[in-house]
C-alpha cells in the first residue's frame, strides 16, 4: 500500500515536472524569439547599406 | 608514447579597401607597417630556412615552384612571439609556438585584436575617408579561397602513410563542430539553389586526398615538410584544410581535437578503420549537408554521418585518455578538450540550438535563416551573402559575430597581455622576450633562429631547433637577468 501510494505521488511529482519543464522551455522558447527578434532589428541597421554591391566589390584573389 | 603536440595557427584575413587604392597587397603592407611603427621597430624575418616546395613524402619542388614569400613584401616578428606578414594579397598573423589549444586560442584571439589595433592605427596612413575593412574568412564567395592553416609537431619516426590514412577522416567530419557556415555553394555546377547554406568554407576547394600545394588541387592532408625544427626528430604537420573560426569554442575544438587524433595515431590508439572510401567527395557531401543526415561511405563498405565518425574518434579519445593520459596535449586542456567534444556532439546529435553559442556554422544559419524569414528573401538573395560576409567583419560596430551571443573561453585580461608577451611555454619565449628587450640588436628572425648584431663581426645566429628548448622556464632567469645581448649571447655560449 504504502509502495503504491509512493508510486502514484511520483507519477503525480512527474507531470508536475514535465508540465514545469514544458513551461520552461516555452519560457526559454520566446527568450530566444525575443532574442532573435532584437539581434534582426539590429542586423537591419548595421547591415551594408548596398549589400549587392558590397557582395560583388568583395573579390578576394591570391593567398595561402 | 606520443611526443608533445606544439600547435599554431596562421590566418589569412580577407581585405578591403574603402574609398582608396584597391590594390591589396599595397593595402595590407599599410596595415601591418601601422601596426609595427606603433609597437616597435621592425625586425625583418630571415628566409634561410623557409623551404615550402620540400614534400613529406621525401621529394622536393623547390626548382619548379615561385618562392611561397615574397621578401620584399612587409614581413615583421612580434614580441609576442608571433609573425605578421604580407603573403601574396592579404595580411597573415601566425601565432608563436604554443603549448596547448587554450594557448593558440589566446594567441588567435590576441591574433585578432593586433588586426582590428592595425585597422585603426592606419587611418593616418590614407587619404581620408579612406578605410581597410578586414575579414577573419575563407572564401569571396566567387570561388576564391583563402586558408586558414594549423600547425603541429609530429614524432618523424610516424610513417607518413599510416598518418594520411588515420587522420583523413578527422579531417573530414571534423567541420561538423568548426565549419565557420557559408551562403551556397562555389563548387563548380552546384548552385544555391541545391545548397542554399552549407557547413563549411573550405570544402568546395578540396580536389585531392594528398598533395603538396595550397593555392590550386588543394590536398586534404598537406605534405609540405618543412619542419622549422630539428627534422631528424620532427615533422611540422601543415593543415590547409580548415576554416578561420570566429567561434571561440571551434578554434579551441579544432585544435585540441586534432591533437588529440595526432596522438592517438603516433601511439596506435585508433582501434577502429574509418578509412572513407571517397574523402575528397565525402568532404564536400559532409559540408552540403547542414541536415547532418547524409552518410559517407567507408572503405569496408559501412555507411556512417559525419557525426558517426566524430563520436566513434571521442570514443577512442576517451579509452586513449584512459590507457596513456593525455599529458602531450596538456592534462587539463585534453580534458577539457574531450568534455566540450562531447558536448558539441551532444548538441548536434539532439538540438542544435543548444550549440548556437559554439559553433560558427549554426549561429550564422539560424542568423541568415531568420533574416531571410523576416523580410522573405529567397536564399539566393545577395543580402543573406552580405550577412555571411559581415559575419567575419574585423569591425566591432559591424561584425555579426559579435552580436550573436558566442560563449568566451578565454580572459580578455590573458588576450591583452598575449598582444604583447609570449607564451612561456614554447621557444616563442626566447624569440619573442630577446626581441622586446635588445630590438635594436635583433637583425633577423624566424621559427628556429634568431640572428643578433652585437656591434662585432660576424653577426651571430643562434639556432632554436628544439620547440620546447628557449622556454621561460629553462631561459626566463638567463634573458631576463642579462643586461645586454653580449650578455646573454655569452652566458648562452657558456651553457648558462
Amino acid at each position: 500500500m504504502a509502495e503504491r501510494i509512493q508510486k502514484q505521488k511520483s507519477s503525480t511529482d512527474k507531470s508536475q515536472e514535465s508540465a514545469e519543464v514544458a513551461a520552461a522551455v516555452t519560457a526559454q522558447g520566446d527568450k530566444l524569439k525575443a532574442e532573435m527578434d532584437d539581434l534582426l532589428d539590429e542586423i537591419d541597421e548595421v547591415l551594408e547599406s548596398n549589400a549587392e554591391d558590397f557582395v560583388k566589390s568583395y573579390i578576394q584573389k591570391g593567398g595561402e | 608514447m606520443a611526443i608533445p603536440k606544439v600547435c599554431g595557427v596562421e590566418t589569412e584575413y580577407g581585405i578591403l579597401v574603402r574609398n582608396g587604392d584597391p590594390n591589396p597587397v599595397l593595402a595590407s603592407s599599410v596595415l601591418i607597417n601601422a601596426y609595427v611603427a606603433a609597437t616597435a621597430r621592425r625586425v625583418g624575418w630571415d628566409f634561410e630556412d623557409e623551404r615550402p616546395g620540400n614534400d613529406a613524402r621525401g621529394f622536393s619542388f623547390d626548382d619548379g615552384l615561385a618562392p611561397e614569400v615574397e621578401a620584399h613584401l612587409v614581413n615583421a616578428v612580434l614580441t609576442n612571439g608571433a609573425r605578421y606578414y604580407v603573403d601574396h594579397a592579404h595580411p597573415e598573423i601566425s601565432t608563436p609556438e604554443c603549448r596547448d589549444a587554450r594557448e593558440c586560442l589566446v594567441f588567435d584571439r590576441a591574433a585578432e585584436e593586433i588586426v582590428r589595433r592595425s585597422m585603426a592605427e592606419s587611418r593616418a596612413y590614407l587619404p581620408d575617408g579612406a578605410e581597410l575593412l578586414i575579414y577573419k574568412n575563407n572564401s569571396d564567395g566567387k570561388g576564391n579561397s583563402y586558408g586558414c592553416h594549423e600547425n603541429y609537431l609530429v614524432d618523424r619516426a610516424l610513417p607518413f602513410g599510416r598518418l594520411v590514412a588515420e587522420i583523413t577522416p578527422h579531417f573530414v567530419t571534423r567541420q561538423v563542430f568548426c565549419g565557420a557556415g557559408k551562403v551556397g555553394s562555389e563548387f563548380p555546377g552546384i548552385g544555391s539553389a541545391e545548397v542554399p547554406f552549407q557547413i563549411s568554407q573550405r570544402a568546395d576547394f578540396f580536389e585531392e586526398e594528398v598533395g603538396l600545394e595550397t593555392t590550386l588541387k588543394r590536398p586534404i592532408v598537406n605534405t609540405r615538410d618543412e619542419p622549422h625544427c630539428d627534422p631528424q626528430k620532427y615533422r611540422r604537420l601543415h593543415v590547409i584544410v580548415g576554416d578561420a573560426n570566429m567561434s571561440q569554442t571551434a578554434t579551441f575544438l579544432k585544435v585540441g581535437t586534432t591533437a588529440i587524433v595526432l596522438a592517438m595515431i603516433e601511439d596506435g590508439a585508433i582501434g577502429v578503420d574509418l578509412g572513407l572510401a571517397h574523402p575528397v567527395a565525402a568532404i564536400r557531401q559532409v559540408s552540403h549537408d547542414p541536415t547532418l543526415r547524409q552518410t559517407v561511405l567507408l572503405r569496408n563498405g559501412q555507411r556512417m554521418t559525419g557525426l558517426d565518425v566524430q563520436w566513434s574518434l571521442l570514443e577512442w579519445a576517451r579509452k586513449y585518455e584512459r590507457s596513456h593520459g593525455l599529458e602531450c596535449v596538456g592534462e587539463k586542456v585534453g580534458a577539457e578538450v574531450l568534455g566540450l567534444w562531447e558536448e558539441v556532439l551532444d548538441g548536434l546529435s539532439t538540438d542544435r540550438s543548444r550549440v548556437a553559442g559554439k559553433i560558427d556554422w549554426v549561429a550564422k544559419e539560424r542568423l541568415v535563416n531568420a533574416y531571410a524569414e523576416r523580410h522573405g528573401l529567397a536564399s539566393d538573395d545577395l543580402r543573406l551573402k552580405a550577412i555571411d560576409l559581415q559575419y567575419h567583419d574585423m569591425r566591432p560596430d559591424r561584425g555579426l559575430a559579435g552580436r550573436v551571443g558566442l560563449d568566451d573561453l578565454v580572459d580578455e585580461a590573458e588576450v591583452e597581455a598575449a598582444i604583447a608577451e609570449p607564451p612561456g611555454s614554447t621557444r616563442a619565449y626566447f624569440r619573442g622576450r630577446c626581441l622586446a628587450r635588445w630590438p635594436e640588436s635583433v637583425v633577423a628572425a624566424n621559427w628556429d633562429s634568431i640572428v643578433f648584431d652585437v656591434g662585432r663581426d660576424p653577426l651571430r645566429r643562434v639556432p632554436m631547433m628544439e620547440p620546447l628548448r628557449g622556454t621561460k622556464a629553462l631561459v626566463g632567469e638567463l634573458v631576463e637577468g642579462s643586461s645586454s645581448v653580449t650578455e646573454l649571447l655569452d652566458r648562452l655560449g657558456s651553457g648558462g
